[in-house]
């Protein structure tokens, strides 16, 4: 157990290891509804969230739809 | 059946929806209902933590089109990656082209659009670029493989109407791709004549989204284009000054022996 | 794509009974709208359209005048070689026919040249016939670099090229390509055309598209009239037009309505085209294309030329010679056809002066 620095969303935040894509969504209470996560710079499929533990310097990119003309 | 054949897909429906700027995002599926609209944006955008919006995705109905723009891209590669991001998240492969990197006005940069262009379709996107309205540019993007052309008909969310109308016009008689006036429609009357015109489609978003009852002016849009769509397939009479009094010009051909 | 992939769709069309069945009324229709399709293009040529022509002409008065003002350019022809090794049945130079075959000398091309500088025009269009033996591009070449001494603007009529010879012919100064199709009915195409090189249709067909790709200024297209039904002919030659104004923008394109003339050899055409027919393919070939260019040369009457100025021709030539070297001096020669119009510059410059026009012997200087 220790804490890691990564990037979410251009910001640098610091997390608890060990944690997955998924455990970050759910400790920061977002639905995994229709999100799209980049990371590291590629897209990941949903099903690979509870996968992939995340390590020092990562970047994670959370986006979602939102109104736009 | 007077359908749109655009992107690959057949569509009816020639009024296409914006959904920003709504008061509350929980109107749209009405809105959408009484627009009749089969093709909807959105918006991608980072996930703000402290303000955790609901998903856009919930209130469009599964029938449409969904048509991400790549707004909030400055240069063609950024416009490339938030398209490429879209269709990962199982948007289809329709994308509308937004590169603006001029925050007072809001217009397009048409370089950089066309450059995002050429990537995309490349990659086998249905692009739709939104652009000022220039003709060189534009068959520069149908050469480049655009599914059809946006020219704005006034500057984003301006509710001018249709500023830029002779150039609009330029794009419909030269450009064979469907022409999409999107942006500074305000009125419906500004959607009908837009469709005079000849436009393939129209997309409407702010006129609609700030309107005292967005589902009952997306109604009267509909209306509008249709209306619109109509008068240009009948054929509109050439507006004419009064006819100049003159000697016949081909009395020659009787007047032979 | 080039255009013979995309007429190719169309000769499968039924084309008679869709211009029997238009009535006058949707010929009115179509005049009165702003933008015309190619069907209602094909629609003004139909036998309705000859009841339609006066409207038909106000609307091309109108068109021609807002896009070209009341301007005619002038330009004339000069003939540097008649050799040709091919068999066309309706032509002067037909191998087959005993002519004195002759090529100018460059220094031949000066002199005639200089006569025609005397009536004060600048735009001449030099022709020779097929024969890359006698009159090889270079040789092409280097009378355009002669010319250009006199001249502002040069235009070849010749046979056509592959894309890196009008490169090189547009770099010793030619700024125009005439090549008439002839007949854009590829049957009777291979019937007419009985033996040489001119019996490749597509490569004739593709040769204006080269000349775009090549940079060439000004194109003109023309179908020759007679061979074929006259209404199929001019909406392939419009079609054509049109074809390469939206593809290469930056190339003006122009279009020329050749009836037969008589020639030696005394080919018989298999249609005969009336004044009102060619006038309503002018017509409604200024409808359909308002910023096409339109030519009318020597080939018709004086008289008749007159009266197509206010229709939407944009060009016409005058002291015309279709002889080569028939300024030059010396006994009667050999010409390609006859012309009609006989009219000195001079003459032709009052005429179309006085029709309120304005003749334009020079229409820009290269710097």
């Amino acid at each position: 157990m220790s804490n890691v620095i990564i990037k979410i969303n251009g910001k640098t935040t610091e997390i608890k290891e060990p944690l997955t894509i998924r455990g970050l969504l759910e400790e920061k209470g977002i639905k995994p509804g229709e999100i799209v996560i980049q990371y590291n710079g590629d897209i990941i499929d949903k099903n690979r969230w509870p996968e992939i533990l995340l390590k020092e310097n990562d970047e994670l990119e959370i986006l979602r739809f939102v109104g736009g003309g | 059946m007077d359908l749109l054949k655009i992107g690959g897909k057949e569509i009816s429906s020639r009024l296409f929806l914006g959904t920003g700027k709504f008061a509350s995002d929980s109107v749209i599926p009405d809105v959408i209902r009484a627009s009749q609209a089969e093709v909807v944006t959105v918006a991608l955008r980072r996930v703000d933590f402290d303000d955790p919006q609901e998903n856009m995705l919930q209130y469009i109905n599964k029938e449409c089109i969904l048509m991400p723009n790549t707004s909030g891209a400055r240069t063609a590669e950024e416009a490339v990656k938030i398209a490429r991001i879209a269709r990962a998240a199982g948007c289809g492969n329709w994308v509308k082209i937004e590169v603006i990197r001029d925050n007072k006005y809001l217009l397009p940069d048409n370089y950089e659009t066309l450059k995002a262009t050429e990537i995309l379709a490349a990659e086998g996107f249905a692009v739709f670029p939104y652009m000022s309205p220039d003709l060189m540019v534009a068959r520069q993007m149908r050469d480049a493989g655009a599914a059809a052309v946006m020219p704005l008909g006034s500057p984003i969310g301006s509710n001018r109407g249709l500023k830029t109308r002779e150039m609009v016009r330029i794009l419909i008689d030269e450009i064979d791709l469907p022409i999409i006036v999107d942006a500074g429609i305000g009125k419906p009357s500004e959607a009908a004549e837009a469709m005079e015109m000849g436009a393939a489609a129209v997309l409407v978003n702010t006129a609609i989204a700030v309107a005292g009852d967005p589902a009952a002016m997306a109604g009267a849009f509909s209306l509008a284009v249709k209306a619109g769509r109509q008068g240009f397939l009948a054929g509109l009479g050439e507006a004419r000054p009064y006819a100049e009094a003159s000697s016949p010009l081909t009395g020659f051909l009787r007047d032979r022996d | 794509m080039e255009f013979y992939d995309l007429y190719r769709k169309q000769l499968g069309h039924d084309l008679d009974s869709f211009l029997a069945g238009i009535t006058p009324g949707e010929v009115s229709d179509i005049i009165n709208k702003n933008r015309i399709t190619e069907t209602g293009f094909l629609a003004l040529l139909s036998p309705a359209g000859q009841k339609m022509l006066e409207p038909m002409a106000r609307k091309a008065h109108g068109l021609t005048v807002k896009n070209f003002g009341k301007v005619i350019q002038l330009y004339t022809p000069m003939y540097l070689s008649n050799h040709c090794t091919n068999e066309c049945a309706y032509c002067g130079f037909n191998v087959r026919n005993t002519l004195g075959r002759r090529t100018l000398t460059i220094g031949e091309v000066e002199e005639e040249g200089r006569i025609i500088t005397k009536t004060g025009l600048r735009h001449i269009l030099v022709l020779t016939g097929e024969s890359p033996r006698n009159a090889p591009v270079e040789y092409i070449g280097k009378c355009v670099r002669k010319l250009r001494q006199y001249f502002s603007s040069v235009s070849i009529e010749i046979y056509p090229l592959h894309t890196d010879e009008y490169k090189t012919l547009i770099e010793a100064g030619v700024d125009g390509l005439t090549l008439y199709q002839e007949v854009y009915d590829p049957e009777i195409y291979d019937i007419v055309h009985i033996r040489g090189p001119k019996k490749d249709y597509t490569f004739r067909l593709n040769a204006p598209e080269r000349a775009c790709r090549a940079g060439m200024r000004t194109v003109n297209l023309g179908a020759l009239l007679g061979l074929n039904d006259w209404q199929k002919e001019v909406f392939a030659l419009g079609l054509h037009a049109r074809y390469l104004q939206d593809k290469y923008p930056e190339t003006e394109i122009s279009v020329s309505f050749p009836r037969i003339r008589p020639a030696q050899g005394g080919f018989q055409p298999k249609v005969t085209v009336s004044d009102e027919e060619l006038v309503q393919m002018i017509l409604a070939v200024r409808i359909f294309l308002p910023r096409v260019g339109i030519t009318v040369s020597t080939r018709e009457r004086a008289d008749f030329r007159d009266n197509l100025i206010r229709l939407g021709v944009t060009k016409m030539s005058a002291g015309s010679c279709t002889e080569v070297g028939g300024r030059l001096g010396g006994e009667g020669r050999d010409s390609q056809f006859e012309i009609s119009d006989s009219r000195s510059v001079p003459e032709m410059r009052s005429t179309i002066q006085k029709l309120g026009y304005q003749a334009v012997c020079k229409d820009w200087l290269t710097i």
